[in-house]
């Protein structure tokens, strides 16, 4: 790192600008930062562009954040780009790690998508329009345009990715704590998750003193037909909240505001595939020992599972990233 | 092409019921297809969802978790446990397209070899009119 800054590249593919928010307000949280970080590409706030990028030696990069699945063609090209030029590439944030709530789009077949946005919502006056990758514009230019990607993906099925900050978005702590780690030189071994927990959420939430040794519900609630008791455990009170099965360091933000975890912190070190753990535990506190009911309880309260335990992880899952072979890894 | 499918399924089998009745077909010299690969779990409560998954992903065309009949337990209530997360497993299984016939939870007692064997052929049978499973369509490689 030279002259004492830490030279660093963000970029941003399928994602909703959580993470640039989350950047931001890390460096807001720790404004000493302005003056070691030293930008070379940032698309959402600066203005470089990709033969800004090119024109730059390679592994002169110190750093390259990276958030969003990989969706379009083009992200697959500037990942690769970045990979090329950055010394460490990290997948910030749930989508870039695992798909994110973008991935959750593999439950339905590309032409699915595109049929669906381009012609059958009610808001959509043009129906006879589709995306195209080759346009001519009015100019008589002739445009190519990202192609849309059979599926989305995570970061490391197309690059070697070397860190992985989880989020949706990463809190600033979060953020500050894998930077500040990076920083001190203590660099964890590859593929590591850094700046957050390496625990269970319920470790560092403050409800988990009210959880009982055994927990067994007759009805699994849904959040928006439910009064939850703020003080109480949440899936004691039969909402389904993830955080037995989810990696903590958000510092619970979710159950202290009485919501439950939904996982975006994303599995620890030691699951096979996440929305498998969650299954586990979830059924376990159905309180009925006959099928039929188990059944009701959980067409009542859980009518979406793959929505519910793989809202973050579905593109990484072992059932969709394995059979897939994308050379990736899975959680 | 010709060539019949042979599906591979796997078989979780607790130690005190299910296993004991693949182990007494065995002493009986009665016959099931060998498309069964039995695993040896100490109850069916044990079966981790994660392990089916893990199971489907490495190749598996279909899971059979076998325990003791409700009420029987070794455990008390393991059998249980396995039954509510087959509910919830089998239902997001089919939302991933992996057809409802390649999960089953089957109660077996150790005495009942022949029901092994039955669910056995009829596993192998469904398994094999469905083929090979395929959880992900045709997506191509990026170049």
């Amino acid at each position: 790192m030279s002259e004492g800054k830490i030279r660093i590249a963000f970029y941003w593919m399928a994602s909703c600008g959580g993470c640039e928010e989350a950047q931001v307000d890390a460096v807001s949280d720790e404004p000493s930062l302005i003056n070691i970080l030293d930008i070379v590409f940032w698309p959402v706030a600066v203005d470089f562009k990709k033969e800004d990028v090119e024109k730059l030696p390679d592994k002169s990069v110190d750093v390259a954040l990276i958030n969003g699945g990989v969706r379009l063609s083009e992200h697959v090209e500037m990942a690769r780009l970045l990979r090329r030029k950055a010394k460490i590439v990290i997948a910030y944030g749930a989508c870039a790690s695992w798909g994110g709530v973008p991935g959750l789009a593999n439950l339905y077949s590309r032409e699915e998508i595109l049929s669906r946005v381009y012609s059958e919502v009610p808001t959509v006056y043009e129906r006879d329009r589709k995306p195209m990758v080759k346009y001519v514009a009015e100019e008589g230019v002739e445009l190519e345009l990202p192609e849309f990607l059979p599926i989305l993906l995570p970061l490391n099925a197309v690059i070697e990715v070397d860190y992985y900050i989880p989020g949706c978005p990463p809190t600033p702590e979060t953020t500050l704590n894998a930077l500040k780690m990076l920083l001190s030189g203590k660099i964890p071994p590859k593929g590591s998750v850094i700046g957050a927990s390496q625990r269970a959420l319920c470790d560092e939430c403050p409800l988990n003193a009210t959880k009982p040794e055994k927990i067994l519900v007759k009805k699994i609630s849904r959040i928006y037909n439910t009064r939850i008791d703020p003080g109480k455990c949440l899936l004691a009170q039969g909402i389904p909240c993830l955080g037995p099965s989810t990696r903590g360091g958000c510092t619970a933000l979710c159950p202290k505001a009485a919501m439950p975890c939904i996982g975006c912190y994303g599995p620890l070190e030691t699951h096979i595939d996440y929305g498998g753990k969650v299954i586990s535990f979830l059924a376990s506190i159905i309180d009925s020992k006959d099928e039929r009911e188990i059944a009701r309880i959980i067409e009542e309260g859980l009518p979406d599972p793959a929505g519910l335990v793989y809202k973050f992880t579905l593109p990484a899952s072992r059932l969709r990233l394995n059979l897939m072979k994308w050379g990736g890894r899975s959680v | 092409m010709g060539e019949r499918f042979e599906p591979k399924i796997l078989m979780f089998a607790c130690n005190w019921c299910a296993y004991a009745a693949a182990d007494l077909a065995g002493t009986s010299r009665m016959k099931y297809p060998p498309n069964i690969r039995i695993i040896r779990v100490m109850c069916s409560g044990r079966v981790d969802p994660q392990l089916v998954l893990e199971a489907f992903a490495n190749g598996a065309d279909g899971v059979i978790i076998a325990g003791c009949r409700p009420g029987d337990c070794h455990y008390i209530e393991g059998n249980y446990k396995a039954l509510r997360r087959a509910i919830l497993l089998r239902k997001l299984l089919e939302q991933l397209g992996v057809e409802s016939e390649r999960f089953r939870l089957e109660w077996i007692a150790a005495s009942d070899a022949k029901k092994l064997i039955e669910v056995a052929q009829d596993m192998v049978e469904k398994i094999r009119k469905l083929g090979p499973l395929k959880v992900v369509r045709e997506v191509g490689k990026i170049e």
